[in-house]
């Protein structure tokens, strides 16, 4: 009941916002936290749970940037139906992925992850339909009535993306699905003798976690009114995706959404102060500092501190 | 007779050029307790791993119940009632002990219901009837080695298995916990549960079992009554290298 007062309040608060006069570079840099809320939930269904670490979020991302921009070029498609059409070809994508890797365990998966970014990567810089290498410049249409600005409207629409990932993310953990996974995650062998199908719920993890990738990256285009593949399948998105579940705690729903709130704020407000190549160094220097001093994650931290409050009572 | 539960016929499996089953043909009946002896390498384990799923056999069949099981993924072989321990615990760490036996029932006896409440009450049936209800709630990665040992035979007693295969349920436990763990291995057989139990403990695997095979270098060597076996020359020549 909590959780789903804590979802109304959410998008009650991004609507309230976009709707007040508040600043508008407010949503142009809220529009990248969000954005990276459903990233990070995302990876961590499969790479929290599940233990496989995916570094392929800028493959599944830039997908969906793109799907976008076809469906729009070709037919004008609304956003709506970009951003579903987004998920659904990040998820095949997912789907197509995990089915080639998903017997691949440990650090090979990872790396075969890698792969599909720059197999992605070169296919859309040979596509000519959208722009090749230098990119597609797209007009934004007029915003929906109500919102003074698209941006603005896109902050809502991601808002409204990222409350939707935490609840599919949330669904997951705590349902037999999430239970199965986290089996894999101990010990793969001893879960298939408990009669769970690994090799089913992993691909189903895949495929669920790349289609929201494809979602948060289906209104780039709109967001930036230009699309080029080398910034649409950076790696940096890869690099964020998995450094803000680490940093916030993979074993909770909530880990994520803390990790990219936290890190997704500071990169926005150092590269704005000091420099955009600095908020990459931010992100190495707390995911190495996250990882050495606290594996858990900022909700280990805090599940710490409560335990040591109650001990020395 | 009934027929056998478990038929396994001329069953091979090879790790590069080294023939580790070659081979190997045996019959346990329904609600037999059957022990699987041989010295380390023998491949007794391979032929566990063959029958529940983890490694696949390359040639030969394995029938289980009258159906044949040796193409199928380990998953769907518990789900038809095969479940086992392993050698070294494998328990889900990140879970409580009580978590650890939800997980089989979810996937395997309650996959079609689902009825949460039933399936945690289930979990602490079992437990109790292993004598580790009071451990429900810790998490199990602070379990001591017999409690390990306990919670793997649990987690596979929570499948609700036919047949149960103890991979050295018993190694490197104190005197007193053996008896322990057979006990319960005991009971569980009463209920109508058959067992193989790979062991080293001789004192115990004779106790227990009713049909002793003995394993050497991938092949059968012995088969008879535990009394038999350990009057054999062949088996005290493969222990004692004599």
């Amino acid at each position: 009941m909590k959780f789903w007062i804590g979802v109304a309040a959410t998008v009650a608060l991004a609507a309230g916002l976009a709707l007040s006069g508040t600043n508008e570079y407010f949503f142009y840099a809220g529009y990248v936290v969000l954005q990276f809320v459903v990233l990070a939930t995302a990876w961590n269904i499969l790479g929290g749970y599940a233990g496989y670490v995916n570094f392929g979020t800028a493959a599944f991302f830039g997908i969906g940037a793109y799907t976008a921009v076809v469906l729009f070029k070709a037919v004008g498609a609304p956003l709506g139906v970009q951003i579903l059409a987004a998920a659904c070809a990040s998820g095949l994508l997912g789907f197509g992925t995990g089915l080639l890797t998903l017997r691949l365990r440990g650090i090979f998966f990872s790396i075969a992850t890698v792969a599909v970014i720059f197999i992605m990567h070169t296919a859309i810089v040979n596509w000519r339909y959208v722009g090749g290498a230098t990119g597609v410049q797209l007009l934004r249409p007029p915003a929906m009535p109500l919102f003074d600005s698209y941006t603005r409207m896109l902050f809502v629409v991601m808002a409204v993306l990222a409350v939707a990932g935490v609840c599919i993310a949330r669904y997951i953990e705590v349902s037999w699905i999430g239970r199965g996974l986290r089996a894999i995650r101990d010990s793969e062998e001893a879960a298939e003798c408990s009669g769970v199908p690994t090799l089913k719920l992993k691909l189903f993890a895949c495929t669920v976690s790349g289609a929201l990738m494809g979602a948060a990256g289906a209104p780039l285009p709109m967001y930036m009114s230009f699309l080029e593949p080398a910034s649409s399948f950076d790696l940096n998105y890869s690099v964020s995706a998995l450094a803000m579940p680490m940093i916030g705690g993979t074993s909770h729903w909530l880990g994520p959404v803390i990790g990219a709130i936290l890190l997704g704020s500071v990169q926005q407000i150092v590269t704005v102060t000091i420099s955009n190549e600095i908020n990459v160094l931010v992100v190495g220097v707390l995911l190495v500092v996250f990882v050495v001093a606290a594996p858990d994650g900022v909700l280990g931290l805090l599940r710490k501190l409560k335990w040591l409050h109650r001990s020395s009572r | 007779m009934a027929p056998p539960l478990l038929q396994i016929t001329g069953v091979s499996k090879h790790f590069g050029g080294f023939a580790a089953l070659s081979e190997v043909s045996l019959e346990v009946a329904p609600g037999e307790r059957f022990g699987l002896i041989g010295p380390n390498g023998s491949g007794k384990t391979t032929l566990i791993n063959c029958v529940s799923g983890a490694l696949r056999n390359e040639s030969g069949s394995i029938v289980f119940d009258g159906a044949e099981i040796s193409r199928l993924p380990a998953y769907q072989r518990t789900r038809r009632g095969i479940a086992r321990s392993f050698q070294i615990p494998r328990p889900f760490k990140t879970m409580s002990v009580l978590e650890n036996l939800v997980v089989p029932l979810e996937y395997v006896a309650h996959r079609r219901t689902l009825h949460t409440a039933d399936t945690w009450d289930e979990a602490m049936a079992i437990l109790r009837q292993m004598g580790m209800a009071e451990k429900a709630d810790s998490p199990s990665n602070l379990l001591s080695q017999v409690e390990l040992r306990k919670l793997e035979l649990a987690r596979a007693m929570a499948a609700r298995p036919r047949l149960l295969i103890s991979d050295e349920a018993m190694a490197g436990l104190a005197g007193n916990e053996v008896d322990e763990v057979l006990k319960i291995l005991f009971d569980l057989n009463a209920t109508g549960i058959t067992i193989i139990m790979i062991e080293h403990i001789m004192q115990a695997v004779m106790r227990f079992s009713q049909r002793v095979i003995c394993l050497d270098a991938g092949r059968i060597i012995c088969e008879g009554a535990p009394a038999e076996i350990v009057k054999n020359p062949d088996v005290q020549k493969a222990y004692l290298g004599a």
